[in-house]
Protein backbone atom coordinates (compact mmCIF):
# COMPACT_ATOMS: atom_id res chain seq x y z
CA UNK A 1 0.00 0.00 0.00
CA UNK A 2 0.80 3.35 -0.15
CA UNK A 3 -0.11 7.21 0.65
CA UNK A 4 -2.30 9.49 -1.40
CA UNK A 5 -3.86 12.70 -1.27
CA UNK A 6 -7.40 12.87 -3.10
CA UNK A 7 -7.11 15.92 -5.44
CA UNK A 8 -9.64 15.46 -7.60
CA UNK A 9 -12.75 13.21 -8.87
CA UNK A 10 -12.75 11.56 -11.98
CA UNK A 11 -16.16 11.22 -13.94
CA UNK A 12 -16.45 9.09 -16.87
CA UNK A 13 -19.92 7.49 -18.31
CA UNK A 14 -18.92 5.59 -20.99
CA UNK A 15 -16.76 2.89 -18.33
CA UNK A 16 -16.71 -0.42 -18.66
CA UNK A 17 -19.55 -2.35 -17.25
CA UNK A 18 -17.52 -4.00 -13.79
CA UNK A 19 -16.71 -0.54 -12.96
CA UNK A 20 -20.36 0.93 -12.93
CA UNK A 21 -21.67 2.61 -9.81
CA UNK A 22 -17.75 2.88 -8.96
CA UNK A 23 -16.30 6.22 -7.57
CA UNK A 24 -13.28 7.48 -9.17
CA UNK A 25 -10.75 9.58 -7.42
CA UNK A 26 -7.36 11.06 -8.85
CA UNK A 27 -5.01 10.57 -6.19
CA UNK A 28 -1.68 11.67 -5.60
CA UNK A 29 0.99 9.41 -3.78
CA UNK A 30 3.07 10.96 -0.88
CA UNK A 31 6.25 9.91 0.55
CA UNK A 32 6.36 9.38 4.54
CA UNK A 33 6.95 13.36 5.28
CA UNK A 34 3.38 13.52 3.23
CA UNK A 35 5.17 15.59 0.78
CA UNK A 36 4.24 14.66 -3.07
CA UNK A 37 5.41 11.70 -4.67
CA UNK A 38 5.28 10.55 -8.50
CA UNK A 39 2.54 10.87 -10.72
CA UNK A 40 -0.80 11.27 -10.21
CA UNK A 41 -3.42 8.05 -10.59
CA UNK A 42 -7.09 7.18 -10.85
CA UNK A 43 -8.24 5.20 -7.87
CA UNK A 44 -11.36 3.56 -7.38
CA UNK A 45 -12.54 3.77 -3.32
CA UNK A 46 -13.63 2.31 -0.73
CA UNK A 47 -13.89 4.74 1.85
CA UNK A 48 -15.65 7.83 0.68
CA UNK A 49 -12.71 10.21 0.97
CA UNK A 50 -12.67 13.58 0.27
CA UNK A 51 -11.10 16.11 -1.44
CA UNK A 52 -7.50 17.15 0.71
CA UNK A 53 -7.91 14.14 2.59
CA UNK A 54 -4.70 12.05 3.16
CA UNK A 55 -5.41 8.28 2.65
CA UNK A 56 -4.09 4.69 2.17
CA UNK A 57 -4.58 2.68 -1.29
CA UNK A 58 -3.37 -0.58 -2.73
CA UNK A 59 -2.15 -1.49 -6.46
CA UNK A 60 -2.38 -4.65 -8.54
CA UNK A 61 -5.16 -7.14 -8.12
CA UNK A 62 -5.66 -6.79 -4.79
CA UNK A 63 -7.43 -3.43 -5.09
CA UNK A 64 -10.09 -5.23 -7.05
CA UNK A 65 -10.18 -7.22 -4.47
CA UNK A 66 -11.32 -4.75 -1.46
CA UNK A 67 -14.85 -4.72 -3.36
CA UNK A 68 -14.93 -9.26 -3.10
CA UNK A 69 -17.03 -10.37 -4.06
CA UNK A 70 -17.93 -7.59 -6.89
CA UNK A 71 -14.74 -7.60 -8.94
CA UNK A 72 -13.76 -4.17 -10.55
CA UNK A 73 -11.48 -3.91 -13.37
CA UNK A 74 -9.37 -1.61 -11.07
CA UNK A 75 -5.63 -1.49 -10.57
CA UNK A 76 -5.58 0.97 -7.71
CA UNK A 77 -7.93 1.43 -4.77
CA UNK A 78 -8.59 3.44 -1.73
CA UNK A 79 -8.50 1.16 1.41
CA UNK A 80 -8.21 3.75 4.30
CA UNK A 81 -8.67 6.94 5.45
CA UNK A 82 -5.54 8.30 7.04
CA UNK A 83 -6.39 10.22 10.31
CA UNK A 84 -2.58 10.11 11.60
CA UNK A 85 1.04 9.24 10.59
CA UNK A 86 3.15 8.84 13.87
CA UNK A 87 6.51 8.81 12.42
CA UNK A 88 9.75 11.04 12.42
CA UNK A 89 9.81 12.04 9.02
CA UNK A 90 5.96 13.50 9.65
CA UNK A 91 6.86 14.58 13.28
CA UNK A 92 3.53 12.68 14.17
CA UNK A 93 1.23 16.18 12.40
CA UNK A 94 -2.26 14.95 11.93
CA UNK A 95 -2.98 13.77 8.23
CA UNK A 96 -5.98 15.58 7.83
CA UNK A 97 -6.19 18.82 5.46
CA UNK A 98 -9.38 21.32 5.15
CA UNK A 99 -11.61 17.94 4.03
CA UNK A 100 -13.99 19.85 2.02
CA UNK A 101 -15.90 17.12 0.68
CA UNK A 102 -17.88 16.49 -2.25
CA UNK B 1 11.58 -14.70 -15.15
CA UNK B 2 14.48 -12.79 -14.24
CA UNK B 3 18.19 -13.50 -14.68
CA UNK B 4 19.74 -12.51 -11.31
CA UNK B 5 23.08 -13.60 -9.57
CA UNK B 6 23.33 -14.36 -5.93
CA UNK B 7 25.42 -12.00 -3.61
CA UNK B 8 23.94 -12.57 -0.04
CA UNK B 9 22.31 -14.20 2.14
CA UNK B 10 19.34 -12.92 4.64
CA UNK B 11 19.00 -14.06 8.30
CA UNK B 12 15.64 -13.82 9.57
CA UNK B 13 15.51 -16.21 13.01
CA UNK B 14 12.26 -14.57 13.72
CA UNK B 15 9.74 -14.96 10.44
CA UNK B 16 6.75 -15.93 9.15
CA UNK B 17 6.31 -19.74 10.06
CA UNK B 18 5.93 -20.90 6.75
CA UNK B 19 9.45 -19.40 6.18
CA UNK B 20 10.88 -21.59 8.63
CA UNK B 21 13.97 -23.78 6.93
CA UNK B 22 13.81 -22.07 3.90
CA UNK B 23 17.07 -20.30 2.70
CA UNK B 24 16.88 -16.61 1.76
CA UNK B 25 19.38 -15.09 -0.95
CA UNK B 26 19.67 -11.56 -1.87
CA UNK B 27 20.03 -11.43 -6.14
CA UNK B 28 21.39 -8.67 -8.03
CA UNK B 29 19.20 -8.63 -11.30
CA UNK B 30 21.45 -9.21 -14.78
CA UNK B 31 21.26 -8.67 -18.32
CA UNK B 32 20.97 -11.72 -20.65
CA UNK B 33 24.96 -9.93 -21.31
CA UNK B 34 25.70 -10.66 -17.66
CA UNK B 35 25.71 -7.06 -16.80
CA UNK B 36 24.39 -5.90 -13.19
CA UNK B 37 21.00 -4.25 -13.24
CA UNK B 38 19.56 -1.81 -11.10
CA UNK B 39 18.16 -2.93 -7.67
CA UNK B 40 18.07 -6.00 -6.00
CA UNK B 41 15.35 -8.15 -4.15
CA UNK B 42 15.33 -11.19 -1.90
CA UNK B 43 13.90 -14.74 -2.31
CA UNK B 44 13.58 -18.13 -1.13
CA UNK B 45 15.96 -20.43 -2.97
CA UNK B 46 14.24 -23.95 -4.41
CA UNK B 47 17.38 -25.64 -6.48
CA UNK B 48 20.21 -24.76 -3.70
CA UNK B 49 21.70 -22.16 -5.29
CA UNK B 50 24.99 -20.81 -4.00
CA UNK B 51 27.10 -17.56 -3.79
CA UNK B 52 27.99 -16.23 -7.35
CA UNK B 53 25.86 -18.05 -9.44
CA UNK B 54 23.94 -17.03 -11.95
CA UNK B 55 20.54 -18.35 -11.60
CA UNK B 56 16.58 -17.78 -13.14
CA UNK B 57 14.16 -16.25 -10.42
CA UNK B 58 10.25 -16.44 -10.67
CA UNK B 59 8.34 -13.55 -8.94
CA UNK B 60 4.93 -12.29 -8.30
CA UNK B 61 2.13 -14.94 -7.83
CA UNK B 62 4.01 -17.43 -9.28
CA UNK B 63 6.42 -17.75 -7.23
CA UNK B 64 4.51 -19.83 -5.29
CA UNK B 65 3.83 -22.33 -7.79
CA UNK B 66 7.56 -23.29 -7.31
CA UNK B 67 7.84 -26.77 -5.77
CA UNK B 68 8.66 -26.37 -2.12
CA UNK B 69 6.57 -22.89 -1.97
CA UNK B 70 3.06 -23.85 -2.08
CA UNK B 71 0.97 -21.87 0.09
CA UNK B 72 4.32 -20.07 1.57
CA UNK B 73 4.02 -16.07 1.61
CA UNK B 74 7.19 -15.27 -0.91
CA UNK B 75 7.10 -13.06 -4.05
CA UNK B 76 10.22 -14.34 -5.51
CA UNK B 77 11.86 -17.42 -5.58
CA UNK B 78 14.82 -19.06 -6.89
CA UNK B 79 13.61 -21.54 -9.97
CA UNK B 80 16.73 -22.63 -11.87
CA UNK B 81 20.17 -21.98 -11.98
CA UNK B 82 21.87 -20.81 -15.43
CA UNK B 83 24.40 -23.20 -17.06
CA UNK B 84 24.77 -20.97 -19.94
CA UNK B 85 22.89 -17.88 -21.59
CA UNK B 86 23.06 -18.10 -26.13
CA UNK B 87 22.40 -14.76 -27.57
CA UNK B 88 21.62 -14.64 -31.30
CA UNK C 1 11.05 -9.70 -0.75
CA UNK C 2 12.86 -6.58 0.19
CA UNK C 3 14.46 -5.18 3.00
CA UNK C 4 13.14 -2.07 4.88
CA UNK C 5 13.22 -0.36 7.94
CA UNK C 6 9.67 0.51 9.85
CA UNK C 7 10.05 4.48 10.27
CA UNK C 8 6.01 4.71 11.53
CA UNK C 9 3.00 3.92 11.86
CA UNK C 10 -0.61 4.62 10.77
CA UNK C 11 -3.48 5.91 12.25
CA UNK C 12 -6.81 5.15 10.30
CA UNK C 13 -10.46 4.80 11.89
CA UNK C 14 -11.87 4.65 8.71
CA UNK C 15 -10.97 1.60 6.78
CA UNK C 16 -11.24 -1.70 4.92
CA UNK C 17 -12.72 -4.05 7.69
CA UNK C 18 -9.75 -6.69 6.80
CA UNK C 19 -7.46 -4.22 7.61
CA UNK C 20 -9.32 -4.27 11.48
CA UNK C 21 -6.78 -4.66 14.29
CA UNK C 22 -3.73 -5.03 12.33
CA UNK C 23 -0.73 -2.87 12.45
CA UNK C 24 -0.39 -0.81 9.92
CA UNK C 25 3.29 -0.22 9.41
CA UNK C 26 5.13 2.73 7.24
CA UNK C 27 8.13 1.06 6.22
CA UNK C 28 10.97 2.56 4.08
CA UNK C 29 12.63 -0.02 1.36
CA UNK C 30 16.63 0.14 1.63
CA UNK C 31 19.23 -0.54 -0.56
CA UNK C 32 21.63 -3.60 0.15
CA UNK C 33 23.85 -0.31 1.47
CA UNK C 34 21.46 0.53 3.95
CA UNK C 35 20.29 3.78 1.95
CA UNK C 36 16.79 4.87 1.22
CA UNK C 37 15.14 2.87 -1.96
CA UNK C 38 12.31 5.54 -3.18
CA UNK C 39 9.64 6.41 -1.21
CA UNK C 40 8.08 4.65 2.06
CA UNK C 41 5.18 2.54 1.76
CA UNK C 42 2.55 1.21 3.96
CA UNK C 43 2.69 -2.47 4.81
CA UNK C 44 0.50 -4.69 7.35
CA UNK C 45 2.04 -6.15 9.98
CA UNK C 46 2.32 -10.22 10.70
CA UNK C 47 5.13 -10.38 12.93
CA UNK C 48 4.48 -7.50 15.44
CA UNK C 49 7.04 -5.52 14.46
CA UNK C 50 8.35 -1.41 15.92
CA UNK C 51 9.95 1.75 14.55
CA UNK C 52 13.17 1.05 14.00
CA UNK C 53 13.03 -2.78 13.26
CA UNK C 54 15.07 -4.15 10.00
CA UNK C 55 11.79 -6.55 8.48
CA UNK C 56 11.12 -8.30 5.81
CA UNK C 57 8.31 -7.33 3.50
CA UNK C 58 6.93 -9.28 0.59
CA UNK C 59 4.89 -7.46 -1.99
CA UNK C 60 2.54 -10.18 -3.48
CA UNK C 61 -0.77 -10.13 -2.85
CA UNK C 62 -1.33 -13.50 -1.50
CA UNK C 63 1.63 -14.02 0.31
CA UNK C 64 0.54 -10.69 1.85
CA UNK C 65 -2.76 -11.58 2.69
CA UNK C 66 -2.11 -15.06 4.15
CA UNK C 67 0.44 -13.81 6.85
CA UNK C 68 -1.58 -11.67 7.95
CA UNK C 69 -4.16 -14.25 8.00
CA UNK C 70 -7.01 -13.00 6.26
CA UNK C 71 -7.46 -13.87 2.56
CA UNK C 72 -9.92 -11.87 -0.26
CA UNK C 73 -8.85 -8.96 1.68
CA UNK C 74 -6.90 -5.71 -0.14
CA UNK C 75 -3.09 -6.04 0.73
CA UNK C 76 -0.97 -6.11 -1.31
CA UNK C 77 2.40 -5.67 1.44
CA UNK C 78 3.19 -7.15 4.75
CA UNK C 79 6.00 -7.51 6.92
CA UNK C 80 6.53 -11.23 7.40
CA UNK C 81 9.96 -11.42 9.24
CA UNK C 82 12.50 -9.98 11.30
CA UNK C 83 16.21 -9.49 9.49
CA UNK C 84 18.83 -9.93 12.01
CA UNK C 85 21.52 -9.33 9.64
CA UNK C 86 22.77 -9.21 5.50
CA UNK C 87 25.31 -10.91 4.72
CA UNK C 88 26.74 -9.99 1.56
CA UNK C 89 29.64 -11.59 -0.10
CA UNK C 90 32.65 -9.38 -0.32
CA UNK C 91 33.55 -8.71 -4.27
CA UNK C 92 30.52 -10.33 -5.28
CA UNK C 93 27.71 -7.97 -4.25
Amino acid sequence: MQLGRVVGCVWATVKNASLEGYRLLLVQPLAADLRDTGKRLVCTDWTGAGAGETIYWVRGREASIAFFPDQPASDATIVGIVDSVHCAATKSKPARRQAERH
Amino acid sequence: MILARVVGTVVATRKDPRLEGKTLLVLKPVSPEGKDEAGYVVAVDTVGAGYRERVIAVSGSSARMAEGCKDVPVDTAIVGIVDDVSLD
Amino acid sequence: MLIARVIGELVATHKHPSHEGAKILLVQPLNLDGSNRGDAVVALDAVDAGVGDQVLVTTEGFSAMTAVGRTQSPIDMAVIGFIDHVELVPGVA
